[in-house]
């Protein structure tokens, strides 16, 4: 072993501890019964139970919405902030970023607190609401970012070989943006899936979302069968990510 | 009527960006097929006015008028221009074809003519085969071409090219200068070209637009501009030159570098100041003495591929560039001849500074929105408007801005044989010209002083 990777045995010993560690015990844990025998009846008690299986389908709709809603409502944010003609002041783009260094819970709370005072019946709704509202910096900054940086003679050659100002955005604009949209939708829809203090909050524990079942099953000592659920959710993660991973390989260099 | 010569008018436009001038009341008209060039230093507005011409940009005055058709604010996706980007602008999420193709499909244009015409500018460009490819994927060349391809696909009437060779190292710069002269004769089109290389320019150009600081110095063919350029700026600018002060003495004879010339210009009157520029292949240099109408000893002899490139001290003290194909020994004794024909004798443009000034008391002056001491005078009262005259080599300049009375910055240099012409520009955006023996560089940060006696206070003449 040279000098050089000596250096890096604090992060190693750090990733084995913290991360390796933890998804090794989860494995073991999702594969084993109360006594310590090796079962796949974790899983099969999931895909069995219609409450959890709903609750899970539930948590991807809810997740979905979100980071589509997120995507329509940020996009034309961030071009807006991005747009030298429309917003010469960084102050603007601060405010829009603020969120995001507030701690999540607390924004929650509030959130909670300001549907309660005007009234509004927790749900659905004030669930998703509350969710763009806590996400939403997460889509405008990445998007902003790109937007940013886009070379301008990108859409002044295109404006240059006849298109209108609408056809700049569509054909040049929204396509060279795209690996903002990929790395907004990262952030936004992979903590959407696991996320369960938002609804708990939002919804008065109405609506329970698959992060809020493994906490339950964690919680009450089911150690194995929330280590199970966990794992599902964790593949779901993996494909997410993987999908943006291959994306980014195709895009990288473009921009 | 309409003007069926010339495509495009561009009539008196002005730009500034905050209180800098960018372009002054520029007038240009371009004939159809033309090639012309806007050529001048970084920061001379030439860039600017190619993007008004191209729609990016407007300007806070005139108008430009294409095929009689006035086009000043139509938006750039109506022009009947196309403009090949400096930094290609090649769109990276398409490939070589479907950049082409872009401005086609945005005019539905059927998708087998679309075929067509993307292969033909293919081949013009010599990109055949090269249409499934990234444009990321390409050279720095082969983009240029893909970016021109893409803008003549479209058949403009006008091609507009910003420094398109800029990026590209010589050798390839050379090849592409050639083949760009060869497509304009084939395309049939205006070409309006941007670049602050003078050699590109005066290899393609059918007419040439110097520029400088935002006003036209000199339009003309290649061949005048260099021959005859109008003024000391455009004279250094282009190719190498003597430029050097002089005085006409009567028509055909000038006096410079401590001799007089026979020359071929008239018309300037008797005993005026002018600047002459001779090229440095045109001085005759030749080891005889007799015969010679100067002499001179060469201080240094540099190879330069085809030419040798000498600097003479002359007899009088002036200092020559002088191209030839023959090495003279430094140290050697030369004589020298300059034929009458090349000798280009230019106006000055000033002969000394003149300011606006406003009397403050007996002894001071207000002017570059400075006050000077000057020497005590009764002859005008306080707040009498009236102007100051200095002496271009009475101006003193130093080393440290804070020390002098007025601050300022070198703005250009210009070397006179025996000393050098300093444009010095205030923190006001005022001129102030300067002869100095000292070495400045452009950009220098310089403190100015007048020596009171020096300050020449005369009526303002209505």
């Amino acid at each position: 072993m040279n000098k050089r990777s000596t250096w890096a045995l604090p992060y190693v010993i750090f990733l084995v501890l913290f991360v390796a560690l933890p998804l090794i015990l989860i494995m073991v844990y999702a594969f084993q019964d109360g006594n310590g025998h090796f079962t796949f009846g974790n899983f099969a008690k999931f895909f069995t139970d219609t409450d959890a299986i709903e609750t899970f389908a539930l948590s991807l709709e809810v997740a979905i919405e979100n980071t589509a809603l997120c995507i329509l409502l940020g996009y034309p944010a961030a071009w807006i902030l991005a747009n030298k003609n429309l917003n010469r002041s960084a102050v603007t783009i601060v405010l829009f970023i603020m969120p995001m260094w507030i701690n999540a819970l607390m924004r929650t709370l509030a959130t909670a607190e300001l549907f309660h005072m005007l009234g509004m019946q927790l749900g659905k709704g004030t669930l998703i609401i509350g969710m763009v509202y806590d996400y939403l910096p997460f889509m405008i900054y990445p998007i902003y970012n790109i937007l940013e940086k886009m070379d301008k003679s990108y859409s002044e050659a295109a404006s240059d070989l006849g298109a209108t100002p609408w056809q700049v955005f569509w054909k040049v604009q929204v396509p060279l943006s795209m690996p903002g949209v990929i790395s907004g939708v990262m952030m936004v829809f992979m903590p959407t899936v696991s996320t369960f203090a938002i609804s708990e909050f939002l919804t008065n524990n109405k609506i329970k979302l698959f992060g809020t079942i493994i906490q339950e099953n964690i919680n009450s000592g089911m150690w194995n069968y929330g280590a199970a659920l966990s794992l599902v959710m964790l593949v779901i993660i993996g494909i997410t990510s993987l999908l943006q991973d291959n994306k980014k390989d195709v895009n990288e260099g473009r921009v | 009527m309409k003007n069926t010569e010339n495509i495009i008018e561009i009539k008196n436009i002005s730009k500034s960006f905050g209180d800098k001038r960018i372009l002054n009341d520029v007038s240009i008209s371009v004939k159809r097929g033309e090639f012309l060039t806007l050529l001048g230093p970084s920061g001379c507005g030439k860039t600017t006015l190619l993007r008004i011409l191209a729609g990016f940009g407007t300007a806070d005055s005139g108008e430009i008028l294409i095929n009689g058709k006035d086009i000043t604010d139509m938006p750039p996706h109506e022009r009947p221009v196309n403009t090949v980007f400096q930094r290609y602008a090649l769109f990276p999420h398409l490939d070589v074809y479907e950049n082409i193709a872009f401005g086609l499909k945005l005019q539905k244009v059927p998708t087998d003519e679309i075929d067509r015409r993307v292969r033909r500018v293919l081949k013009m460009v010599s990109m055949t085969d090269y249409e499934d490819r990234d444009v990321d994927s390409l050279s720095g060349g082969q983009q240029q071409r893909v970016a021109i391809a893409r803008a003549i696909v479209n058949e403009p009437k006008v091609l507009l090219l910003d420094e398109p060779l800029s990026a590209l190292d010589l050798k390839m710069r050379k090849d592409m200068q050639i083949e760009l002269k060869e497509m304009h004769r084939k395309l049939g089109i205006t070409f309006i070209y941007v670049t602050h290389d003078q050699e590109e320019a005066l290899t393609l150009s059918d007419t040439i637009v110097v520029f400088d600081d935002g006003n036209i110095q000199q339009i003309g063919t290649p061949t005048d501009i260099y021959n005859e350029p109008q003024n000391s700026f455009v004279a250094d600018f282009i190719g190498e030159s003597n430029i050097l002060n002089g005085r006409m003495i009567k028509d055909r004879l000038v006096e410079f570098a401590g001799h007089e010339f026979e020359c071929v210009d008239e018309g300037f009157g008797e005993d005026v100041d002018v600047d002459v520029v001779v090229r440095p292949e045109d001085i005759y240099i030749m080891n005889r003495l007799e015969g010679a109408q100067f002499t001179a000893k060469v201080k240094s002899c540099t190879f330069k591929g085809v030419h040798y490139e000498m600097f003479v001290d002359t007899d009088k003290g002036y200092e020559l560039m002088i191209q030839d194909y023959n090495a003279f020994e430094p140290e050697s004794e030369v004589g020298l001849i300059i034929r009458p024909a090349d000798i280009q004798v230019m106006h000055k443009e000033r002969t000394c500074n003149t300011f606006d000034a406003e009397i403050i008391s007996e002894d001071r002056v207000k002017f570059l929105n400075t006050e000077w001491e000057c020497k005590p005078q009764t002859k005008f009262a306080a707040g009498e408007k009236v102007k100051v005259e200095v002496k271009f080599s009475k101006v003193e300049l130093i080393d440290h801005p804070e020390e002098g009375t007025l601050a300022g910055e070198v703005h250009f240099l210009l070397y006179k044989g025996d000393h050098y012409h300093l444009t010095i520009r205030t923190e006001d955006r005022d001129d102030i010209w300067v002869d100095t023996n000292d070495i400045w560089d452009k950009g220098d940060l310089v403190g100015i002083n007048i020596a009171p006696k020096d300050i020449k206070i005369i009526k303002c003449d209505e």
